[in-house]
């Protein structure tokens, strides 16, 4: 059960994976639509940042981690080195549930 | 370069000796933590897989892990230029494609720089990723809880921080707060997976609104051929396939200038997908030029 669950799982996400990479060839895309292709991929990765940020299974993800990403955006906002955006923001959220944030 | 992936390298390696901790302690076979982050890789699905197996409900672990992967159809027909020409290495790269390794990828300027960096992530992440789960396996309970080492926010952080360059572009940047609004109200309604795909929505919309602006000024030219396929794939087909004819007309000079540059080595196109009296030129894919350097 738990093989099958996992060869389930693979196929299925490495189709969705080659099935946009092959695609692309096969679809002869007007220059608008080649645009708005990074845009979807931009709303997609902003989408998915956002709810990790603050949420967790559905809820709000309590104040300690919104705050470690706050400061992390922050710091890239400044041009930050990137080292720094993760570990600042790893940090932050690492102190605050040391003080007992939630 | 080198030194980003190295910092979300050394992130996911931490990610995924959590994840290959957890996995044990929910009761897996060390083997199936492995496997999955070699097969699957792709961490928010293979948390949630585990989670829901260990709770008894192996079907909706496959529906839930996919139905939150179905968005690197759309990263990969960002990216599918980009990785490479060779189906040998599509073949590969497509397996490669996460969403951090798509972020770092889509910050850097088109053509050969782009494609090192996808390659350079890709891989990276890839054995980090691995290299984790299996220390954290081995390790067992003494990975831990990455909320204590703040890793939770580590990841946002970093795609957001990926992510900023391709934000400077005002439209962009528009599109992707809606959708990031969208996903965040919408995340306590819907199944995981769900609400991210809603942030297509956006771009969905100016999709619409570019092929109603382009459609009444294509008409004219409807009395050429719609193809086979077109007729077949109905309706966006055939605004696709007007959308085009009507691009060719008005940009007569571009193309014959991208003939000359592909005139060198045409490239084969597929009988069945290219319209009789479409010039070659036209169906040259896009980013053939930007493959060449």
């Amino acid at each position: 059960m738990l093989i099958a669950v996992i060869v389930a799982l693979a196929v299925g996400t490495y189709g969705f994976r080659v099935a946009g990479v092959l695609l692309r060839d096969r679809l002869d895309l007007p220059e608008w639509a080649r645009q708005l292709l990074p845009v979807g991929a931009a709303a997609l990765l902003a989408a998915l940042a956002a709810t990790a940020a603050l949420t967790e299974v559905g809820r709000f993800a309590g104040w300690a981690r919104p705050a470690g990403v706050l400061v992390g955006v922050l710091l890239a906002w400044r041009r930050a080195p990137f080292v720094l955006v993760v570990i600042a923001a790893a940090g932050t959220a690492a102190l605050l549930r040391l003080l007992s944030v939630p | 370069m080198l030194r980003d992936v190295a910092a979300i390298g050394a992130a996911m390696l931490a990610v995924g000796a959590s994840f290959g901790a957890m996995a044990v302690a929910a009761g897996l076979p060390g083997w199936a933590a492995v496997a999955m982050s070699m097969l699957v890789y792709a961490g928010g699905a293979q948390f949630m897989a585990v989670g829901l197996v260990a709770a008894g409900s192996p079907v909706a672990a496959v529906l839930a892990g996919l139905l939150l992967n179905a968005r690197h159809l759309p990263f990969g027909l960002t990216l599918g230029d980009t990785i490479g020409r060779r189906l040998r290495h599509r073949l590969i790269g497509s397996h490669l494609m996460t969403d951090e390794a798509t972020a770092f990828t889509l910050g850097r300027p088109a053509g050969a720089a782009r494609r090192r960096a996808f390659w350079l992530a890709g891989i990276l992440l890839f054995l980090a990723w691995n290299a984790g789960t299996v220390l954290g396996v081995l390790a067992g309970g003494v990975a831990g809880d990455p909320a204590a080492l703040g890793l939770d926010a580590a990841f946002p952080a970093g795609l957001i921080a990926l992510l900023l360059p391709t934000l400077r572009d005002r439209e962009t940047r528009r599109v992707a707060l809606a959708g990031a609004v969208v996903a965040v109200l919408t995340t306590p309604l819907l199944p995981a997976g769900l609400p991210v795909l809603l942030a297509l929505a956006g771009p969905a919309l100016l999709a619409v609104r570019q092929l109603r602006r382009r459609a009444p000024v294509a008409d004219p030219a409807a009395g050429s051929p719609v193809t086979a396929e077109a007729a077949a794939t109905g309706e966006a087909g055939a605004s696709e396939a007007r959308v085009t004819s009507e691009a060719r007309v008005t940009s007569e000079a571009r193309v014959t200038g991208e003939a000359r540059v592909a005139g060198e080595a045409p490239v084969p196109v597929p009988a069945d997908i290219a319209p009789a009296d479409i010039a070659p030129a036209d169906m040259v894919p896009a980013g053939r030029k930007e493959e060449s350097c």
